[in-house]
């Protein structure tokens, strides 16, 4: 209001004079309205989409690769993000694969705005299944929503049991935490029952699978919970 | 280290509200940080200063005010704080927890001159 007469016009500040405006916004406002807008899409189109989150080196990309035969790759697609190179979507190509690969160069995770980018080199409408591959962190992707419908956490045994309780943030965010490389678990003396004690506690809303992309080991029961219809969708 | 690019839309957010409300300078901004946002407050601090650089914001101070993280148990309903991420609820013992709180991202206030 006014300070000379009252009336409704808002008056210049007073120079020196402070103010203290309570916002309580997001920082993530931005990012989370263009994944609120991306699962819209999703929905209508019909697609499931999983956001894989991992540590560099888990085996994300060899997991889809070894997927890639027992799936229906006709009416799948994944977009793979990595700092540099298309490495990764040339191997998921040769393996069968819809393929796009995101660059993000010096970032260190994937956004919904990157997804939305890369949607553009896919027919949607012609697709079940979508999977993102995000860029190899277990701390930055997570806070993140790509729109996704579940998101998958990789854990390699390779890694050690402990790795849940480092990165507490991403795991707790789980739908689906996926063992892998568990043909090496002897070679590395990983303690199964440790790790699966951790995952509880961090995240006790997850479905554990365990596999082996090399010697096939648990492929079976994860293709079946990929299945565009048989897992719940959130 | 995305405490950068969250930077960014710190800057971005308060030189919009500074605009709209005529001020010549920002002097304090707060931050509302979760313990499970998966963010380091030092990071955060040091990435402040690059990106508040030849700002109305330059030499603002930085209040970081940490969330910490609480879950209600499925099992008894009680509220527990979820320490180091582990969701053990200490009314019952049982392991699960809805969060309630703990991922907040968040630009609470702004002090403007």
């Amino acid at each position: 209001m006014c300070v000379d007469c009252g009336c409704s016009t808002t008056a210049a500040p007073e120079p020196g004079t402070t103010r203290l405006l309570d916002l309580g916004r997001s920082l993530l406002e931005r990012n989370d309205a263009r994944a609120a807008s991306l699962r819209q899409t999703f929905r209508t189109a019909g697609v499931k989409v999983l956001n894989l989150l991992s540590s560099p080196g888990a085996g994300k990309t060899a997991l889809l690769e070894a997927l890639a035969p027992r799936l229906p790759s006709a009416a799948m697609a994944v977009i793979v993000g990595d700092l540099a190179t298309d490495n990764d979507s040339r191997r998921l190509q040769s393996a069968g694969l819809q393929a796009v690969q995101i660059t993000t160069g010096a970032t260190c995770h994937l956004e919904a705005a990157m997804v939305e980018r890369a949607l553009h080199r896919l027919d949607l409408q012609a697709l079940d299944l979508l999977v993102i591959e995000n860029v190899g962190n277990l701390v930055c992707p997570a806070a993140y929503d790509l729109g996704e419908t579940l998101r998958v956490v990789l854990l390699s045994v390779t890694e050690g049991e402990d790795k849940p309780l480092k990165y507490p943030a991403t795991f707790h965010g789980a739908d689906l935490v996926v063992l892998t490389k568990v043909d090496l678990a002897a070679a590395v003396d990983f303690d199964r029952a440790l790790a699966m004690q951790h995952l509880a506690m961090v995240a006790p809303q997850a479905e554990v699978f365990e596999v082996s992309a090399r010697c096939g080991d648990g492929l079976e029961d994860l293709v079946a919970w990929m299945a565009p219809a048989s897992a719940p969708c959130a | 280290m995305h405490e950068l690019s969250l930077m960014e839309a710190v800057r971005q957010q308060v030189l919009v509200e500074a605009e709209r409300h005529g001020a010549q300078r920002i002097e304090a901004i707060t931050l509302r940080v979760g313990s499970l946002a998966g963010v380091d407050p030092e990071a955060l601090a040091l990435a402040f200063e690059v990106v508040m650089a030849e700002s109305i914001a330059a030499g603002a101070r930085l209040l970081i005010e940490s969330v910490p993280a609480l879950a209600r148990c499925p099992a008894c309903l009680g509220t527990y704080p979820v320490l180091n991420g582990i969701c053990l609820c200490p009314h019952c013992g049982g392991l699960g927890g809805h969060l309630l709180q703990g991922r907040e991202l968040q630009l609470a206030t702004l002090e403007l001159e």
